[in-house]
């Protein structure tokens, strides 16, 4: 654990022209386009409409594109350490312990068949060789530091016996108990009410404000991207189209970033028709650095 | 009264385990009314809509609807009535099935006949063309996937329409489109909604009335004129009132817990 | 990237491959196509498996056609051609009686497709109704289902074999009906096991409220989902089922003389196996080269099928 408390300046995570493509019949389509950044010890916001490329962005960090999906990068280093070149073997010590990853789809990423709290000590016991008995107690308060409550009881159900929300709460847990120095959380609360999901970020954020932990954000509320993290990424089309402070986004110049920010409905509105995007082929020519 | 819940109570397990995620409902929803259902997760809004559509049969109390009062066990006839729609557009379709083959079952179940028309009306009235008729659920992104979704359920031709978070899985200009396509469809055939979501935002864009839960219980009714002054009087729908304005770590320190 | 409200333009397919790969098929009969299509595309591309498929094709051709491919009778003896090694007469020599063995083979082709074909339209079957239903009701059907396939897994395999065909008395028949019952457990297990893991599914609520019932959910919802890695299973088994036939009549309970099976063949061949090892060997070959036809295949169907594939 010493050796990766470097220097705080020093970035977590170097990404240089990331591209990832999946062959098709018609050819390679490339689900990301050369986005690039660095990430330090802070909490990096990547929003933008469905099939932007959020996930693949976040998933080819850990090299957890589905295949027949292509990663190539001219860079790509966590902590110095070049992700492209690592083994296999390295790459599975790295991913969990080192940086750990919240998937979308937490009904998907569970095993139906197996109750949420075996899954969870598991989890840790992959990781560190913990007893079952000192597995369990960590999953317990795991379970309670992600706002469940009586986390004995939820402790021994099956996924289906979860609400949406405890079910994205459970996969939290599982991914923070190995202590990672980055997190990479993929949609991780928007099956969460907005009083839990507040809390469950309190615990993400003190996570990075104590612990130096860094953090990508991958989400759909523009909102809440802009008053939890603190730099922002928007992608269109695999590519980065703008990036800002996220105390800024609204004041995002873009216009594909204005066109989502029109359309979310606001409670002090009346109800009508809200503005839907309409889209220019000039965003997907026109891409920046972040 | 399109739909009236009087002190409805779901219980899970047996003995020490059991959890009551529904205890002592009640609520009523206007014919043709928008009716919003939110609270905090976990505290049974799912439960509620799957009680009244009847996935779930152990319940006590009373569910009616449309004046009918309804037993745990529904009539095929029932369906017809009151249709439901899912959260997660990439679960509720089956992956080996065409959205044709999706969207003709229920035909063939209620033995509607003229099953060609209806889906191709179908199919125009969620803003899909016929081109997407015979595909399969892979083929499409999930903004089409929720349509196809709330195609199936609008083929019966039902009168009320249970949507639980249909928009959350989905992206905000995608969301809009969804929420501009249920107000439409809600207009054109006269539609009673009852909406579960998180989100006040999307309550106050297509309700008229909403219900905040917790911990099994409803806390309060409002008006969605209420929701928009803040003008709250529990300390639970205050606390989500605040909860909506956005991340501050200060405003998480101060949520409590209200049993 | 997510086409939105816009309806794609169809626009007119120019060649077959085009009508078949489109991802705006016309029909029903387009999209299956355009299905099958896609799973044969990627078939093909695993090389094993084509020669799996090849093997197994050989297989159904020569034993339809049998009669015209075989130079010799199966059963014409000719005591004075006895033990022959290969020749230009006799490709693959002849047995103790004479017979021609390559003949022999051929028909006896017939005898091993048609204990395949037996078995594998029975056991996936009986399995799949037992697993789903078992699974989809769960409880006291759950329980009840599942402890009578544990005990009907708990008996080895030929052991089990044996006593059913002791006790129904030695043929092909009492064999087949011997290996179907006793391999169905597995069959079960998997379908079980599948059905677990899509019966809360949002699709399966979905289905229910749409008033469809336990037999149509079951068969129209849960079945096609089981059914692709059950296919692969059944594959896979089928050389486990050629081997137990053999095993059968090898052993004398199975076929019965002068049947051509290649399991009595080997049986018969096996006091001549040193000096003249052709007799036992070449039926050897072929289930060998039967069984590995069929497991390649499998392996193949795996990728195709599989549905955590998709
Ligand atoms: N297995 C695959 N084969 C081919 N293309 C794929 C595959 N998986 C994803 N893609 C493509 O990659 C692109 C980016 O997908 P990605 O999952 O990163 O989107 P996203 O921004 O996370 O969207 P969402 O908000 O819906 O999760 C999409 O256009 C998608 O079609
Ligand atoms: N099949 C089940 N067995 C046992 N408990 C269940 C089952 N289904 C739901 N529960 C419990 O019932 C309670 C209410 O669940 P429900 O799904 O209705 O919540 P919700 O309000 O929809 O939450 P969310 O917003 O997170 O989806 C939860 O505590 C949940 O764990
Ligand atoms: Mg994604
Ligand atoms: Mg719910």
């Amino acid at each position: 654990m010493a050796d990766n408390k470097t220097a705080h300046d020093a970035p977590l995570l170097e990404v240089s022209n990331l591209r990832v493509a999946f062959p098709t019949r018609t050819g390679m389509a490339e689900a990301v386009r050369g986005v690039s950044f660095s990430l330090g010890r802070e909490k990096l916001g990547i929003v933008g409409e469905s099939g932007s490329g959020k996930s693949m962005t976040g998933r080819s960090i850990l090299r957890l594109v589905p295949p027949p999906g292509r990663v190539s990068a001219d860079r790509l280093a966590f902590n110095g350490e070049d992700l492209l070149a690592a083994s296999p073997r390295r790459l599975r010590e790295i991913r969990g312990r080192r940086i750990a990853m919240v998937m979308q789809d937490p009904k998907y990423s569970l095993n139906p068949v197996m109750t949420v709290g075996r899954q969870i000590a598991e989890a840790y016991r992959v990781h560190s060789k913990a007893g079952a008995a000192e597995a369990k107690r960590r999953a317990l308060e795991m379970l309670a530091a992600v706002r469940i409550r009586d986390p004995e009881r939820v402790y021994d159900r099956y996924p289906h016996e979860v609400s949406g929300g405890m079910g994205q709460r459970i996969m939290i847990a599982m991914m923070l108990i190995p202590d990672p120095d980055l997190l990479i959380a993929d949609e991780p609360t928007s099956a969460l009410d907005v009083t839990v999901q507040m809390q469950v970020l309190a615990i993400l954020d003190d996570l990075c404000s104590q612990r130096g932990m860094g953090m990508i954000f991958v989400s759909h509320d523009l909102n809440l991207v802009a008053s939890f993290c603190d730099r922002i990424l928007i992608m269109y089309a695999g590519r980065v189209v703008e990036s800002c402070r996220a105390s800024e986004l609204h004041a995002a110049q873009h216009p594909y970033t204005r066109g989502l920010l029109a359309s979310l409905p606001r409670i002090d509105e009346p109800p009508g028709d809200l503005p839907v995007l309409s889209r220019d082929p000039v965003w997907l020519t026109a891409g920046r650095e972040a | 009264m399109m739909i009236d819940i009087r002190d409805l109570q779901v219980r899970f397990g047996r003995g020490v385990d059991a959890v009551t995620a529904v205890d002592g409902v009640t609520l009523s929803v206007r014919e043709g009314e928008s009716f919003g259902l939110v609270g905090e997760s976990g505290s049974g809004k799912s439960t509620v809509l799957r009680a009244v559509s009847g996935l779930n049969d152990e319940w006590t109390g009373r569910i009616a609807v449309a004046g009918a009062e309804q037993g745990p066990v529904r009539q095929t006839g029932f369906y017809k009535l009151c249709q439901m729609v899912f959260q997660d557009p990439y679960g509720s379709l089956h992956p080996r099935h065409t959205v044709d083959r999706i969207l003709a079952e229920p035909i063939a179940i209620h033995g509607l006949g003229d099953a060609d028309a209806r889906i191709d009306r179908v199919l125009r009235d969620v803003g899909l063309g016929p081109a997407f008729r015979f595909r399969y659920p892979h083929q499409l992104s999930g903004g089409q996937r929720q349509r196809v979704a709330i195609a199936r359920a609008l083929v019966l031709e039902p009168r009320v329409l249970l949507l639980d978070e249909p928009t959350s899985a989905l992206d905000v200009s995608v969301q809009a489109e969804i929420l501009n396509l249920l107000r439409r469809l809600r207009a054109e055939h006269g539609l009673t909604l009852v909406l579960v979501t998180h989100n006040l935002a999307v309550v106050a864009n297509l309700c008229d009335r909403l219900a905040v839960m917790n911990r099994g219980r409803l806390v309060e009714e409002m008006s969605v004129e209420e929701l928009r002054r803040g003008a709250a009087r529990q300390p639970y729908t205050l606390q989500l009132l605040r909860a909506s304005q956005g991340y501050d770590r200060a405003t998480a320190e101060s949520f409590r817990d209200y049993a | 990237m997510t086409a939105r409200t816009d309806t794609p333009s169809a626009p007119r397919p120019a060649g077959w491959r085009d009508w078949l790969t489109t991802d705006t098929p016309q029909s029903r009969a387009q999209a299956r196509l355009g299905r099958a299509w896609a799973g044969w595309t990627a078939f093909r591309r695993n090389r094993l498996a084509v020669a799996g498929l090849l093997i197994v094709l050989a297989l159904v051709i020569v034993a339809a056609l049998a009669p015209v491919l075989a130079p010799h009778h199966p059963y014409a003896q000719d005591l004075n051609n006895r033990l022959m090694p290969p020749s230009a007469a006799h490709w693959l020599g002849t047995d103790a009686f004479g017979r021609d063995i390559l003949s022999r083979l051929i028909h006896g082709a017939r005898l091993t497709l048609m204990i395949v074909a037996l078995v594998a339209a029975t056991a996936p079957l009986a399995g799949l109704v037992i697993g789903t239903a078992a699974g989809y009701f769960g409880g006291w059907v759950d329980t009840v289902l599942m402890r009578i396939t544990d005990i009907a897994l708990a008996f080895p395999k030929l052991i089990l074999a044996l006593a059913f065909v002791a006790a129904l008395g030695p043929g092909i028949e009492n064999a087949v009906i011997a290996i179907a019952i006793t391999s169905w457990p597995p069959y079960a297990r998997i379908a079980r096991a599948e059905t677990l893991t899509v019966r809360r599914a949002d699709f399966i609520s979905a289905a229910r409220l749409q008033g469809a019932s336990s037999l149509r959910i079951i068969l129209g919802h849960i079945m096609p989902l089981c059914i692709a890695s059950l296919i692969v299973r059944t594959t896979l088994d089928m050389a486990g089922v050629i081997l137990t036939a053999a095993g059968l009549g090898f052993l004398g309970l199975g076929a019965q003389p002068p049947l051509p099976e290649w399991g009595a063949m080997i049986a018969s061949g096996r006091q001549y196996v040193l000096e003249q090892w052709w007799v036992a060997a070449m039926p050897g070959l072929a289930i060998f080269i039967v069984s590995l036809g069929f497991n390649l295949l499998g392996d193949g169907l795996r990728d195709v099928l599989d549905p955590k594939g998709d």
